[in-house]
């Protein structure tokens, strides 16, 4: 299946997880996820794959922990309130080092909510999420196309660094349909010799647990993951640069939120001014470096949020506050338009001049 | 292009999800409103929460066609609600009426309620939409599979095939002339006539005559194209 088909964001992320080679998914139905369990339960049983629908969230992230702990690929997708659900067992993952693929098509909160697309998990995504020190992995794609790839970059690096990986969608990205080309992936395989498989009587018996009875072995073991974790900030950190080379004004924006202002920075440089934009695609760790340098050259930076701004923090301390950073928001499901991010620009760069 | 537009007092399209049913449904009743006839279109979709019929109210208010959906559609409310008027769209025979049904077998369960009604009547068109890019109707036999259980849900059988096979807006007319045999294949499988070759308006001057039955279809913008 190399060649070019048109799938919805949810299903481009099941066929994906499936070419990465997770045979195992554990979810329960929430909108605007749905169609990734939809696409499993059709697509599992064909493939000799284990779709199941759990009895609740709680009960699927911890049958993930379960499959994980054997050294299989697996994941789970909801969307923002389910996800709340799963932290707990997120927090398990982190603390026992296991690699678990998580998917949160978010929608827009808090509590229940509602169904339309949101940003407002930013923070309980980067900060890792549950209770305890830890981080996870966080990629957050702008195109189907990219919810496929980060897909199986997702697994690629759960396995890499022993722990779990997300991808953080929204509800218009799970849901819009584009081309996307499939079939090529070359899923990397990380060996397991920590997995819990059966001794056959000829190795020591391994354990895969996150309780720690001793507080200063705990702490080592928390020590020892932050310095796997300064690795990956420094390796695994990914954005996209676009017309940055002579902007005055940086727009940042991830996700859906990047699609509207790309429209929004053509317009602008239509109308002779000078901006850009830079897209994280990796939210955990996030791209400080280019966000450092950019602060040396431009006036100023517009984060453009479906949140009540939230990735702005980490701008902030991503360019050490050198620069104003200013907010273009709409939130509880609704998404900023093309106009309104342009008028945006339009106000600080008529304030700069 | 007339040709393709003969219609009977009700046309309802079904397919698998997101084969493009509500894009040409909508098309379909502005098509039909410039003959001068009164139109209704209808949102039978219970499944899909976001991308409604009720996106283009503008354009159908616009060009008079009366738009029935459901009060919850592009809102918060993940509700399967039918809305009582789509009971006066199927009886009220001085109207043309277009139903946009929901995907696959679960969202023609809700077409089960007035399928006795509009067999009764006997005006109507069931059309099975296809698209040999969507991944789980990639082949003929995969969409035949998908239109026995929409037949199956819905309690209509189906008259004609729309052949609707495109990569959105990166669309050739070459993807358009390789999906001929699939359509074909369909046709056989089903024992269906090929009803119309839905194609986006710009590619309409690069295949007629190669193409059977052309429609030309106008496609929603979108905010983050």
């Amino acid at each position: 299946m190399a060649d070019k088909v048109l799938m919805k964001g949810n299903e481009a992320l099941a066929e994906a997880a499936i070419q990465a080679g997770c045979r195992h998914y554990f979810g329960y139905p929430i909108t605007p996820q749905t169609e990734v369990a939809a696409y499993m339960a059709k697509r599992m049983p064909k493939i000799g794959g284990c779709f199941l629908q759990a009895e609740s969230e709680i009960a699927a992230i911890n049958m993930v922990y379960g499959v994980a702990s054997a050294g299989k690929r697996v994941m789970t997708s909801s969307s923002s309130p389910g996800i709340s659900l799963k932290e707990e067992g997120i927090s398990y993952l982190a603390g026992a080092d296991l690699p678990a693929f998580i998917v949160n098509v978010q929608r827009g909160g808090p509590g229940l909510g509602g169904i339309q697309p949101s940003q407002s998990d930013y923070f309980q995504s980067t900060r890792g999420g549950g209770h305890g020190d830890y981080h996870i992995i966080v990629l957050a794609p702008s195109s189907v196309q990219e919810m496929a790839d980060l897909t199986v970059k997702g697994f690629d690096l759960a396995d890499e660094y022993r722990m779990p990986a997300m991808v953080l969608a929204d509800g218009t990205m799970g849901q819009m349909m584009e081309p996307v080309t499939m079939g090529s992936y070359q899923p990397k395989t990380v060996e397991k010799p920590w997995a819990v498989t059966g001794t056959r009587m000829q190795r020591p018996h391994n354990i895969v647990n996150s309780l720690y009875l001793n507080p200063e072995e705990l702490e080592r073991t928390n020590f020892e993951r932050y310095a796997r974790y300064a690795v990956i900030e420094q390796k695994e950190a990914m954005y996209e640069a676009f017309l940055m080379d002579d902007a005055d004004i940086c727009v940042t924006a991830f996700g859906i939120a990047s699609r509207v202002s790309r429209n929004a920075v053509l317009a602008a440089r239509a109308e002779g001014i000078k901006v850009g934009m830079l897209r994280p695609i990796t939210l955990w760790p996030f791209p400080k470096a280019p966000f450092a340098e950019a602060a040396d050259r431009v006036s100023a930076f517009i984060s453009v949020e479906l949140s009540m701004g939230q990735m702005i923090e980490d701008v902030e301390l991503a360019t050490r506050c050198k620069r104003p950073v200013y907010l273009c928001n709409r939130t509880g499901g609704m998404i900023p338009s093309p106009e309104q991010v342009l008028a945006k620009i339009k106000e600080i760069a008529g304030g700069l001049k | 292009m007339n040709d393709s537009l003969t219609h009977r007092r009700v046309t309802l399209f079904a397919g698998h999800y997101g084969s493009g049913k509500t894009n040409i449904a909508v098309n379909w009743a502005l098509a039909l409103r410039k003959t001068g006839a009164p139109v209704t279109i209808v949102d039978l979709d219970i499944v899909n929460p976001y991308f409604r019929t009720k996106d283009s109210k503008q354009e159908l208010d616009t060009a008079g066609v009366e738009l029935i959906s459901s009060p919850y559609a592009n809102s918060n409310v993940d509700f399967p609600a039918l809305p009582q008027e789509i009971y006066g769209a199927v009886e009220r025979r001085d109207r043309l009426a277009v139903l946009d049904i929901g995907g696959d077998d679960r969202g023609a369960l809700a077409l089960g309620r007035y399928a006795p009604y509009i067999l009764e009547e006997n005006d109507f068109e069931m059309l099975f939409v296809a698209n040999c890019f969507r991944p789980l109707t990639r082949t003929p036999q995969e969409a035949f599979e998908v239109l026995r259980e929409i037949e199956a849900a819905g309690g209509i059988p189906f008259t004609g095939i729309v052949n609707n096979s495109n990569l959105g807006n990166d669309t050739t007319a070459d993807d358009i002339l390789a999906a001929q045999d699939y359509a074909a294949a369909l046709c056989a499988l089903s024992g269906l006539p090929l009803r119309l070759s839905t194609v986006k308006e710009t590619l309409i001057p690069q295949l007629t005559g190669r193409v059977p039955s052309l429609f030309p279809l106008r496609l929603q913008a979108k905010y983050y194209e």
